[in-house]
């Protein structure tokens, strides 16, 4: 599973390079996660928009990264697709997180 | 939004596959059920809901019917005049009290008391019509519609 961390200003953005983030590897990314959000900053951003699919072990893993954060520390989300954004607005999980249409940062860090 | 089916003949092909139920042979299964009729026939909004409805009700036969130890799921996919009817078979152990889930969604605004799983079969029942579960002679059969322009 590739998760790209790059600091961009007081945030750390975590890009998820990875087309699904489902069943399959939902305990893995929750691991690798919590490795790279140790020393993180107060804002962690998640960038998904190259996630195409996400089902609820997926949905479950990202409310765990956001518990593990919490309280001092929060997980906002960048770029979700339009099966990811359902998930995210069936749950009503986008009144839970901070959701930006994109990370335009990310791509300048890219660059 | 979208609306309906397209029009393209081979659309009208129905579907059937019998997959491994582990969630690495789900993800594969998924991947390509995708890009062929009946499921590649739908617009992107309805074939992401689908696939949504096959992931979890695929990973719950892998993880409870299966109990992680594997076995086979039949997939039948047929599509109709207004979405696709789809029935689920597997060979393993039924479900609690012979009934579905009723998948509420608990609602919290603490973050602390946020659910980490469970979400399933609410997203399952959120997405399918006329949802159906039956076992018999030791096979759970589930049968459903994902109704286009939903």
């Amino acid at each position: 599973m590739r998760l790209v961390p790059n600091v961009s200003g007081d945030r750390l953005v975590i890009e998820v390079a990875e087309a699904r983030i489902d069943a399959a590897v939902a305990i893995e990314f929750k691991e690798r996660m919590r490795d790279l959000i140790k020393d993180a900053p107060e804002r962690v951003v998640l960038e998904l928009s190259k996630v195409g699919f996400l089902d609820s072990s997926g949905l479950g893993a990202v409310v765990a990264v956001m518990k593990l954060l919490a309280p001092e520390r929060r997980l906002e989300l960048a770029g979700l697709t339009p099966t990811v954004e359902k998930v995210f607005r069936l749950t009503r999980m986008d009144s839970v997180f901070v959701i930006h249409p994109a990370a335009p940062d990310v791509q300048r860090a890219a660059l | 939004m979208c609306s309906a089916l397209r029009s393209d003949p081979r659309d009208d092909a129905g579907l059937r596959v019998t997959i491994a139920g582990n969630a690495h042979a789900i993800r594969q299964a998924l991947a390509d059920l995708v890009t062929r009729p009946p499921l590649a026939g739908l617009c992107p909004a309805d074939r992401g809901s689908a696939e949504i409805v096959l992931a979890e009700i695929l990973n719950n036969i892998a993880e409870h019917a299966y109990a992680g130890r594997g076995g086979p799921i039949e997939i039948c996919l047929s599509p109709e005049k207004a979405g696709i009817a789809c029935t689920i078979a597997d060979s393993g152990i039924g479900m609690p009290g012979g009934q579905l889930p009723h998948g509420d969604l608990n609602h919290v605004s603490e973050v602390s008391a946020l659910s980490e799983g469970g979400y399933g079969w609410f997203l399952i029942r959120s997405l399918t019509a006329d949802l159906h579960y039956h076992r018999r002679r030791n096979r759970n059969e589930l049968r459903f519609r994902i109704v286009a322009g939903q």
